[in-house]
């Protein structure tokens, strides 16, 4: 099976006619250029598959449903405070959303597994870390204005709905606005963090090829620490572990706007321990490329 | 030539009646000889006795557990249960057979920083606090015993060994509406009555207490437990306040063997020095005895784990039954296998509902072989740190086993038919555990409402869980019964149904789209 030739060839190996002097008589860098056309294949692929633009509305949308229905669950009763982060809550969407971000990163690498593209792609593209690089930054070009809209979307959901429920501003909850700092960097941080998922999820979905097998991996790898961590309430040192360390835990407190001493880890290092794992995931992902054939 | 007309002629004849044997083991050597999914069951089965072991093994008692003697302060029922015991007792030995009865003319009460004015402790009768007559062998906490009483705001009860609760006469007592009690000891049976008059009694309920000795304390008991409140509208947290009650009895007599003499008084479960309204009282005047009491007699969920604790690890099983559940289907769609299929056996309603019974099997068989390898060796982690574990009786064990193993077999059938119908598998893999784990995710970690987590835990597939739940619920007892503290909405059976209705759904979609489309 293994045929070493076209990968040995690679780092010299220039398929396109890209020594050709430009009009201008200067040679055109053919390093750059291909690291560019591999970006503009991979952006094209993405756009072209049937369903990433379905995938990405479904991303926005129930990013939005489940942040409303939550917001709309919740009510603020008279009389005693209640102890609720209205930001937090508006953005719980994010947890189901970032489901269809990783099914969205996986199709972006197994799909090409399953229908035999792949060949195609590495012939074209022999370098694999240029390809796992455009596919990654392809990916997050996708998600990034996707996952604006669904934050913006969560807040505005809040905003509508929360003044509605006993969270008035008379009680110290003025309405949801971007104006306030740790809201912003909240909504923010929520945007990279689905960024992140992303590519979280590309990394290992290129370790594990199979499509089935990387989504219940990336999925077991988002949502088994919080069922396990909320479980645990009898050893709240084990819990502490989990929530500073496993991906969603740690990530998801860039969303906390109260409370914040009493997290197990500070937002933004929260969102650096998700990042952490989603370069871990790419890195091994982007080894694994290397090793194997195809 | 001539073979093969005998070999259609041989299939020809078994089409009719053993057909769906052969698409049923066509379908079990197509699942059998793919190593993956072997090994990925094998897997599921494995994850949910790891990842159950480790929550297990992380899992500390709440108390500080004195070595060979457990937790200390721990009451246990005379069925094992952990129980609180305390209350106040006015009381007198008892020899041989005899009945007490006495009139309830007045029930008060406080209640501390009740959450309609949290910063006051306001006059009120918690509805669970109790008056009444008590019969028992010794006032050692945890022992048997039953009792008659009059309750807050569930009428009169007949009561015995903390779990047992028989509802009388309704309504709260007041001095224009009183109400008579009786206990009698007949033997090692306790029979309770009431009246409203004195004149027509009615009998409670006749409990038997094997083994109870000659002489028995029987005397007046007040108690009131905490008032617990889980805020609506906000996260499913709750609290819980010290509340007192104080009961007025008159018309008290005791008939049989008793040394007469003073009332001995004994604030059962309460050290001197603890808060002042928890201390219970007493006073004689004229006939009238004035009882104040506060705690409770009844089960304790506050105090011990159940066996279901030691299946944390069923989740990172559904996991990967639902991957295999999936491909089993998504992977003849990619290899084009599926045409194949289709054309050996045309009836594809019969193709799915071969599918459909060979994962199901197979993944019941993971589910009960990790079920019945994480609960003897979680519960052996669990005591080992110190964790009571309630007691569950065999039955119950077998249903959770079991229910383990169907819980894996239709969460897989659900992913296969999700696969068949999307024949894409990371959407349906991602569907469905977004389904199955994110509800029980939200509702557990307190990010909801308690009714919201609740309504998750009824109407989504994770519904299906609770068939794992031997966590008792008591009608008579004070507590947060919140998805958080491992209580589910529905009954193990109702909930499993509400999971086997969204995979007879899927499985009817299926069929009906591959009838419908090409494949």
């Amino acid at each position: 099976m293994s045929t070493p030739e076209p990968k040995e060839r690679g780092a010299d190996w220039h398929p396109e006619p890209t020594g050709s002097p430009e009009p201008n008589g200067r040679l055109k860098a053919p390093r750059r250029l291909k690291a560019s056309t591999a970006l503009h294949a991979e952006e094209t692929k993405l756009r072209t598959i049937a369903g990433t633009y379905w995938l990405l509305a479904a991303a926005i949308a129930l990013t939005v449903a489940v942040g409303a229905a939550v917001a709309a669950a919740t009510r603020c009763p008279a009389g005693p405070a209640c102890p609720v982060d209205t930001v937090k809550l508006s953005l719980t969407g994010v947890q189901l959303g970032q489901a269809v971000i990783a099914i969205l990163a996986t199709a972006a690498i197994c799909g090409e597994y399953s229908t035999g593209m792949i060949r195609v792609t590495l012939t074209a593209t022999p370098r694999r870390s240029a390809v796992l690089a455009a596919k990654a930054t392809a990916l997050t070009a996708l998600v990034l204005p996707a996952g604006t809209i669904a934050i913006a979307g969560s807040v505005l959901a809040g905003r509508v709905i929360l003044p509605g429920h006993g969270f008035t501003a008379a009680r110290g909850y003025p309405p949801l606005s971007p104006a306030d700092g740790p809201l912003l960097r909240a909504a923010a941080g929520s945007v990279l963090y689905l960024a992140l998922i992303a590519l979280l999820s590309l990394g290992v979905a290129t370790t594990i090829r199979d499509s089935a097998a990387a989504i219940g991996a990336v999925l077991g790898l988002l949502y088994l620490p919080p069922v396990i961590a909320a479980v645990l309430a009898s050893n709240p040192k084990v819990q502490q572990e989990i929530n500073r360390w496993a991906p969603t835990n740690a990530g998801l407190t860039i969303q906390d706007t109260t409370n914040l001493h009493g997290l197990a880890i500070s937002p933004w290092a929260g969102l650096g321990v998700l990042a952490i794992w989603a370069a871990a995931a790419l890195l091994a992902g982007g080894l694994m490329f290397r090793l194997r054939d195809g | 030539m001539t073979i093969g007309t005998t070999e259609r002629q041989r299939a020809g004849e078994r089409a009719g009646h053993t057909g769906f044997a052969r698409v049923l083991h066509a379908e079990w050597t197509k699942f059998r000889t793919v190593r993956g999914w072997m090994i990925g069951m094998i897997v599921a089965a494995l994850v949910t006795v790891m990842l159950g072991l480790l929550a297990s093994l992380a899992t500390h008692s709440f108390c500080t557990p004195v070595p060979g003697e457990g937790c200390p302060g721990l009451l246990t029922g005379p069925g094992g249960e952990p129980v609180d015991d305390s209350y106040y007792f006015v009381y007198q030995p008892l020899t041989g057979n005899g009945s007490i009865t006495i009139r309830v003319t007045s029930m008060t009460g406080l209640i501390t920083y009740p959450q309609a004015h949290p910063n006051a402790i306001v006059s009120g009768v918690e509805p669970w606090a109790k008056a009444g007559i008590l019969i028992e062998p010794s006032t050692r906490q945890g022992t048997a015993y039953a009792a008659v009483m009059v309750t807050g705001s569930h009428g009169v009860r007949m009561q015995y060994n903390y779990t047992h609760d028989q509802a009388g006469l309704p309504g709260s007592v007041s001095a224009a509406s009183p109400r008579w009690l009786r206990l009698t000891r007949a033997g090692d049976t306790l029979t309770g009555y009431q009246s409203a008059d004195s004149t027509h009694w009615a009998q409670i309920s006749a409990v038997e207490l094997p083994g109870l000795p000659l002489t028995v304390q029987a005397g007046l008991f007040v108690t009131s437990p905490s008032d617990v409140f889980i805020p609506p509208g906000v996260f499913a947290g709750f609290t819980a306040h010290l509340t007192r009650a104080t009961a007025v009895f008159d018309h008290v007599s005791l008939q049989g063997k008793a040394p007469g003499g003073p009332w001995i008084r004994e604030d059962v479960g309460h050290v001197p020095g603890g808060p002042p309204l928890g201390q219970g009282g007493f006073a004689e005047s004229g006939g009238r005895l004035t009882v104040s009491g506060s705690g409770d007699i009844a089960p304790s969920l506050m105090h011990g784990r159940p066996i279901e604790d030691t299946l944390r690890g069923t989740f990172a099983g559904l996991i990967v039954v639902i991957v295999v559940g999936a491909m089993f289907v998504t992977a003849e769609y990619r290899r084009g296998l599926i045409r194949s299929t289709l054309a050996a056996s045309p009836r594809r309603g019969r193709v799915m509902l071969a599918k459909a019974i060979v994962i199901g099997s197979v993944s019941f068989a993971a589910g009960v072989a990790g079920a019945a390898a994480a609960i003897p060796l979680g519960e052996h982690l669990l005591r080992a740190n110190g964790v009571h574990l309630y007691p569950a009786s065999a039955l119950s064990e077998l249903r959770v086993i079991a229910g383990t193993g169907a819980l894996f077999a239709v969460t897989a059938i659900l992913a296969l038919s999700i696969g068949a119908a999307a024949r894409r598998s990371a959407a349906a893999v991602a569907a469905v555990i977004a389904a199955i784990v994110l509800p029980y995710l939200l509702a557990v970690s307190n990010v909801m409402p308690l009714s919201a987590a609740q309504w998750l835990l009824r109407f989504t597939p994770a519904a299906g869980l609770a068939i794992q739940q031997t966590l008792p619920e008591y009608p008579q007892l004070n507590a947060a019964y919140a998805p958080g503290n491992g209580f589910y909405p529905l009954p193990p059976w109702a909930g499993f149904a509400v999971l086997c209705g969204y995979a007879a759904l899927a499985l009817i979609l299926a069929t009906f789209l591959l009838r419908r489309k090409d494949a």
